[in-house]
């Protein structure tokens, strides 16, 4: 089912269009929407969350029209911003329990739902404390654990890794992984680092220019397409001449005796598997190789910034 | 709880209930925007915040509220027949502390989420732009009104232990904390809209001090200046343009009694309507500009 369905939605300012004729439907689960800086994220969320009008073309969030239903839609959607926005003289409880009560939770629960937050994000007695002495790490945390105090049914983590160091990095991706799994909390993740949100995203969605360039399950687009690659003791030559005969698409890699084939049926494993047997040499590798997102968007226009 | 069997009964045992969904009610908008508003309440009296945070607003009211015992315990002492300050005079005389107050909290209460950049947080939950700039127009006009009502009451139970007549003290005392109201919201009115201006603390409570006390003295020089070229029925005019003394002059204008500086009292039918139309002009001023104001900040 989806959470969010765009129609031709559509944000200009002035001459600028940030958003153009977007039409797209977002899957539960987590989803990943990839774009430079300038695409169009910070917009479509902006337009999502019932702030700003489309110039035209609508947007449904959980069933609610994000033209007409804004307090609805604020109240049951988290959203943690890519910029710093704590307070720092606050306890992240103090904190919390007014952001709970912001969301329409009435006083007992806030003060509850607080604490628990916090604990599931992993803040523990440094929670008393103001938030002005806390690490990069543990002000992220308390964002995002603002934007899922009142339980929302879906998130909008913009940027959620920016400024972490590696560790931290994967400890963030963990914890909204689990946001998903766990919390049964659907998540838009916004990130202009493709590796990041190939790890973590059921879902993504790429644009550029305020221009959709492709919606694509992860899944699907890691796995349908890829390679194998194929690594003997010896008459590589020989091999690949057999597989070519069997219809298979080879081409020769940089290492010796090594090659790679395009994955085009399930059985070509056991082809490769079969030859050498026939031929009585070893096999030393047979490597099924994903294809990375950043290869598949290569044709997509300019593509977004790539962690390797 | 889980007790392991042949255990001491009160072992502990640590157990992950996982993440708990919430299906109570959500009270949105107007439970929001009273959550806002003491919010901005507690902010203003430190309440929740660090002791540094607590020390300015509570020495404040300590000071403001000396005058106060002192002129209770003088009126009990000399038997006196009546106040040397009046309800309504109190607030006016003690003018300085308030705009000190002022200019401590205005600038707490806007600018931090402007520094901070907490606005995006905010205009993510079920309220609208406008809410906010109420919420906290309303929680700086309630801190500001408790302050000066702290001693305008400590005054009235002065009042009542001299025996001063029940009946006579109570209006006195009511229309004490009207007026102190009136002024609480349009000394917040104004604090805000120049707090807003800025992101820097220090920068917001240098310019609330120095228009509130710099306005007050200008206006005070203008009006004897004009007295002085003979214009004596020109002066109180000039009144209206200075918060305080606008107050003051309108605490003898609606209810008819002596203002603090008598200069002040606006003449006639006209001066009242001119005095109140003042009022409402500077209070819808300052409100649309902060409203202006806070719908270009924070986007998302």
């Amino acid at each position: 089912m989806a959470t969010i369905t765009t129609s031709a939605l559509t944000r200009t300012f002035g001459p600028v269009t940030a958003v153009s004729n977007l039409s797209v439907e977002l899957p539960e689960g987590v989803v990943g929407l990839v774009g430079a800086n300038g695409a169009g994220k910070s917009t479509l969320i902006k337009m999502l969350l019932g702030l700003i009008p489309p110039t035209s073309g609508g947007a449904t969030i959980l069933g609610l029209n994000c033209l007409t239903d804004g307090l609805q839609i604020r109240e049951v959607v988290g959203y943690m911003p890519e910029s710093e926005c704590l307070p720092l003289d606050v306890s992240a409880t103090e904190f919390l329990v007014h952001m709970a009560r912001m969301s329409g939770l009435p006083a007992s629960s806030a003060r509850e739902r607080a604490a628990d937050t916090l604990r599931h994000v992993g803040l523990y007695e440094e929670r008393y404390r103001p938030i002005g002495g806390y690490s990069t790490g543990m002000k992220q945390r308390v964002k995002l654990a603002q934007a899922l105090v009142h339980d929302p049914k879906l998130v909008f983590l913009d940027e959620p890794t920016n400024g972490l160091d590696p560790a931290g990095r994967d400890e963030m991706l963990g914890l909204i992984a689990r946001v998903s799994s766990d919390f049964g909390i659907s998540v838009v993740v916004t990130s202009h680092l493709l590796g990041e949100l190939e790890r973590i995203s059921d879902h993504i969605v790429v644009i550029d220019g305020g221009v959709l360039q492709r919606s694509t399950s992860t899944a699907e687009a890691t796995q349908l397409s890829g390679s194998l690659l194929v690594e003997v003791t010896d008459q590589a030559e020989a091999v690949m001449a057999r597989l070519t005969e069997r219809g298979a698409t080879v081409a020769a890699s940089g290492a010796p005796q090594s090659f790679a084939i395009e994955f085009a049926d399930e059985a070509l494993p056991h082809a490769v598997v079969q030859i050498v047997a026939e031929l009585g040499i070893g096999l030393v590798r047979l490597q099924r190789r994903r294809h990375h997102l950043s290869e598949i968007f290569v044709a997509s226009g300019p593509a977004p910034e790539v962690e390797s | 709880m889980t007790v392991t069997p042949g255990g001491p009964p009160n072992a502990s045992v640590i157990h992950d209930i996982g993440f708990r969904h919430y299906d109570g009610p959500r009270l949105g908008r107007g439970w929001a925007f009273r959550s806002l508003l003491r919010e901005t309440l507690r902010g203003a009296f430190g309440l929740g915040r660090p002791a540094k945070v607590k020390i300015m607003p509570w020495v404040l009211i300590g000071l403001i509220c000396v005058p106060a015992i002192i002129i209770v315990a003088v009126t009990i002492f000399t038997g006196s027949s009546d106040l040397p300050l009046s309800y309504t005079q109190y607030p006016i005389a003690m003018s300085l502390l308030v705009s000190l107050f002022l200019a401590g909290r205005a600038p707490y209460a806007v600018s931090r989420d402007l520094r901070d950049g907490i606005m995006p947080l905010y205009l993510s939950r079920p309220i609208k732009r406008q809410d906010y700039v109420y919420a906290k127009l309303l929680g700086l006009a309630l801190a500001v009104w408790i302050f000066v009502s702290t001693p305008v009451t400590i005054l009235f139970i002065g009042a009542l232990l001299a025996k001063f007549p029940v009946r006579q003290q109570i209006f006195g005392w009511l229309g004490g904390l009207f007026m102190a109201a009136v002024l609480s919201l349009l000394l917040s009115a104004l604090a805000l809209a120049l707090a807003s201006l800025t992101k820097r603390r220090g920068l917001g409570v240098a310019a609330v001090l120095a228009t509130l006390v710099l306005l007050n003295g200008f206006v005070s020089v203008l009006i004897s200046v004009v007295n002085m070229q003979g214009s004596e029925n020109a002066g109180w005019y000039f009144a209206a343009l200075d918060p305080y003394l606008l107050v003051d002059g309108l605490s003898a204008a609606w209810l008819g009694v002596d203002a603090q500086n008598s200069f002040a009292e606006p003449q006639g039918a006209l001066g009242t309507v001119v005095f109140t139309a003042a009022l409402s002009l500077i209070l819808t001023g300052a409100v649309a500009f902060l409203l202006r104001r806070f719908r270009k900040v924070g986007g998302v």
